[in-house]
């Protein structure tokens, strides 16, 4: 199976631990993974922002630089989401008419990796270990849109040494929203707030997610507020082993 | 008596929304009673085996309707004229408030009683009449304290979702005497005793009231029949006492059978106050002589609702039943209330309505009205929870499209420029990358500009010395990636995951 990843272009820039985790794992797995460098953003934020109608060359890219793989894989829950959702709306507007048909060709082949290990896969014991204590936010992408259910946790349940505690309102959006975290900056940090003081009300010592964008902004809240907690992609800790 | 406060100049969203989240108070009373009645409602909808045909089937009834909504409105004028009520006609507010304030008028009469109406509130019908010299007297208790407390309605269900008991108790106490009955001597802020104060309030009210005006929950197109489901017994001593009776409904209330009712008496009450089943259901067709009011008008309003019908992304918001649960759901609505939302229908479908009433496609709404879609971090609960089905984030990444077309905000549109430049091409991505990987030490803790909204509460992420693709590149070869013929080895592993390799 050629697994093609799709890294994010947050995850690239500003997160490349979480892409060398997720190809770890992969390959530990017994996967042959490969990165298309002609990948770039799946235009979310331009998307969300108001701006959908100039993402075509993003979703034209990405239609085309996915389309040889048996399986594209991606550590990020909103992203997932976008391709899933919208990128087929976007090619149905778009100026070239045969976008639809190469966007649906790709898209039911697009896994978020927790799906991707536990369904396609068969795994729920990645063979990981990780010794802390930790709470696993569902951000609302991962939850909602891509409806992942308990594949995270029960990922996490597997992993030696690791203890899962409940996260109080776990459902409840972090505040990021993408440009919502610059536009309304503080209703943003408002929610971020109550995600911080419910995790840190566990005794928990990392928060982790799906999804880099919500730890990024969650994990910035932290560091302000001197919690002594930190964020861990989940990719990061299925990805560790004791060696 | 100081004139009623109104919506108009309220600042945009994160303005109006930056004085509610820092009000400790505010935040408090709002956790509370969102999250009482959002628990209640998860409660009674686990209890239905079909919520989700039941969703389904309001969501596919009110779409059908709403494609053939000229020939049920005719319908159901016809029904209602041969029933013995007359029916009027309004493009607009000011329309509406005409033709209620000439029908008082023509009564008599200087006071009208009111059930509970959301769209009375939108058109502003108090404030109309008071300028008529007709003085409007709210019944249901929440509009009351919101009346009395000479304030802004900040939810849907519960007008007063923004004030707690012992506030509560001090508007009686302050102003029920100058309204009429005034409060009982040492009352205190105990519910009953509040709930009896009102009582007591309304009661004379009801009894000399002469003209009633309510808005209505559904119109049955086959019989002309408006149904109000209500908590407190209010609306229907409104709507069976007085002698002349005004019902004001926008023109997506229509429904049009009493089997589509059904559905709907089903998923509202659930969705809204968490109950089987609301305490009153009224139901009024035309006039009986005999029995209640002895003549009857209906006002169909339009008010924009046309304009949102011909969208047909943004029409699914006329779907909506008023049941609130997307704002008791709402992390945004829970953490600024109702008032930020500069209107009377706030929270997220507040977000997606008003802005279209408004004419937000036009491109020449005010600075409030086009930061209305953005109030939302698209988290997606209140898609989930409505019970019909409105695909409400939808419906704000469509209008602001429509904003970001009406002009935008120069800035931003500059910087979507860059980044579109950026990500059409994965070479300038990864070049963009190396010069700020290069720079990073340089890059300030602290981001100027727009970027200040998020460093002065949260840290930013350090840049890496190395992005994904430069470490891919290197380790697994020069680009065009090809995928590698066998198994790549797996790179050595570390006891724990990377240490911050930056």
């Amino acid at each position: 199976m050629r697994v093609g990843l799709f890294i994010t272009c947050v995850n690239d820039t500003l997160y490349p631990r979480t892409g060398r985790a997720v190809v770890r794992l992969l390959e530990r797995l017994g996967c042959t993974v490969d990165f298309p460098t002609a990948q770039t953003c799946c235009g979310q934020m331009h998307w969300n922002t108001g701006y959908g109608k100039r993402i075509e060359p993003m979703v034209a890219g990405f239609a085309d630089t996915f389309a040889g793989y048996d399986a594209v894989v991606t550590p990020s829950g909103s992203c997932g989401a976008m391709i899933r959702d919208n990128h087929p709306r976007a090619a149905a507007r778009a100026a070239d008419p045969g976008l639809s048909a190469r966007v649906a060709a790709v898209v039911p082949k697009v896994y978020d990796l927790t799906e991707f290990i536990v369904d396609v896969l068969g795994v729920t014991d990645v063979g990981a270990y990780f010794p802390h204590r930790v709470v696993y936010h569902p951000t609302c992408h991962s939850r909602r849109l891509l409806g992942l259910g308990d594949r995270p946790t029960a990922l996490l349940r597997e992993v030696r040494g690791l203890e899962l505690v409940d996260l109080p309102g776990e459902e409840e959006c972090c505040g990021f929203g993408g440009t919502f975290a610059v536009k309304n900056p503080d209703v943003s940090t408002a929610m971020g707030a109550d995600k911080v003081r419910h995790a840190a009300g566990t005794g928990a010592e990392v928060l982790c997610a799906a999804d880099n964008s919500c730890l990024m902004h969650i994990g910035g809240l932290m560091d302000r507020q001197r919690t002594g907690m930190r964020v861990v992609h989940l990719a990061e800790i299925l990805a560790s082993t004791a060696g | 008596m100081t004139s009623p406060p109104t919506f108009l100049g309220m600042p945009p969203f994160p303005e109006a929304a930056r004085s509610a989240v820092s009000n400790p108070q505010l935040r408090h009373n709002l956790r509370k009673a969102t999250h009482t009645i959002r628990d209640k409602r998860a409660h009674v909808v686990g209890e239905l085996s079909d919520w989700a045909e039941l969703r389904a089937a309001g969501a596919a009834i009110k779409d059908r309707t709403l494609r053939r909504l000229d020939e049920y409105l005719l319908a159901a004028e016809a029904a209602v004229a041969a029933a013995g009520g007359t029916v009027h006609w309004a493009a607009d507010a000011a329309e509406a408030n005409r033709i209620v304030a000439d029908l008082v008028r023509a009564t008599g009469e200087t006071e009208v009683v009111k059930v509970k109406s959301m769209v009375t509130q939108e058109i502003g019908l108090n404030e109309a009449l008071a300028a008529e010299g007709i003085r409007a007297y709210e019944t249901d208790l929440a509009e009351l304290i919101v009346q009395l407390g000479d304030d802004l309605p900040s939810h849907i269900l519960v007008p007063a979702i923004h004030r707690n008991r012992a506030e509560i108790r001090e508007i009686f106490v302050r102003e029920m005497a100058e309204w009429g009955v005034p409060a009982p001597p040492g009352l205190s802020d105990e519910p009953a005793a509040l709930a009896e104060a009102a009582r007591r309030h309304l009661r004379e009210r009801f009894l000399s009231a002469k003209v009633a005006v309510s808005g209505a929950n559904f119109l049955v197109a086959e019989t002309g029949t408006l149904v109000v489901v209500e908590s407190e017994g209010n609306g229907r001593m409104c709507l069976t006492l007085p002698e002349t009776l005004i019902s004001v409904v926008g023109i997506e209330k229509v429904v049009p059978t009493w089997a589509d009712l059904e559905v709907f008496l089903q998923l509202l009450p659930r969705s809204s106050t968490g109950e089987r089943m609301n305490p009153y259901t009224s139901m009024w067709t035309g006039v009986t002589p005999g029995d209640g009011p002895r003549d009857f008008h209906l006002v169909l309003l339009d008010n924009g609702r046309t304009d949102v019908l011909a969208d047909t992304t943004g029409r699914q918001a006329l779907r909506c039943i008023r049941c609130s649960a997307c704002l008791n759901v709402c992390p945004v609505y829970e953490r600024t209330g109702g008032h930020a939302y500069g209107s009377v229908y706030p929270g997220p479908i507040g977000a997606i309505l008003v802005p279209q009433l408004r004419g937000v496609a036009t491109g020449k709404v005010d600075p409030q009205t086009a930061s209305l879609p953005y109030a939302s971090s698209l988290c997606g609960a209140c898609y989930e929870v409505c019970p019909v089905a409105i695909d409400i984030p939808e419906v704000l990444v469509h209008l602001r499209e429509q904003v970001v077309e009406g002009g935008g905000h120069r800035a931003e549109r500059a910087a979507m420029r860059a980044a579109e430049w950026v990500f059409d091409d994965a070479k300038r991505l990864r070049t963009v990358q190396r010069v700020a990987a290069r720079s990073r030490r340089l890059l300030p803790r602290r981001a100027p500009g727009p970027g200040a909204a998020w460093s002065d509460s949260r840290a930013l992420p350090e840049v890496p010395a190395q992005s994904f693709r430069d470490w891919w590149v290197r380790e697994r070869g020069a680009p065009p990636a090809r995928p590698p013929a066998a198994p790549a080895q797996p790179p050595v592993e570390k006891n724990r995951i990377e240490e911050d390799d930056r």
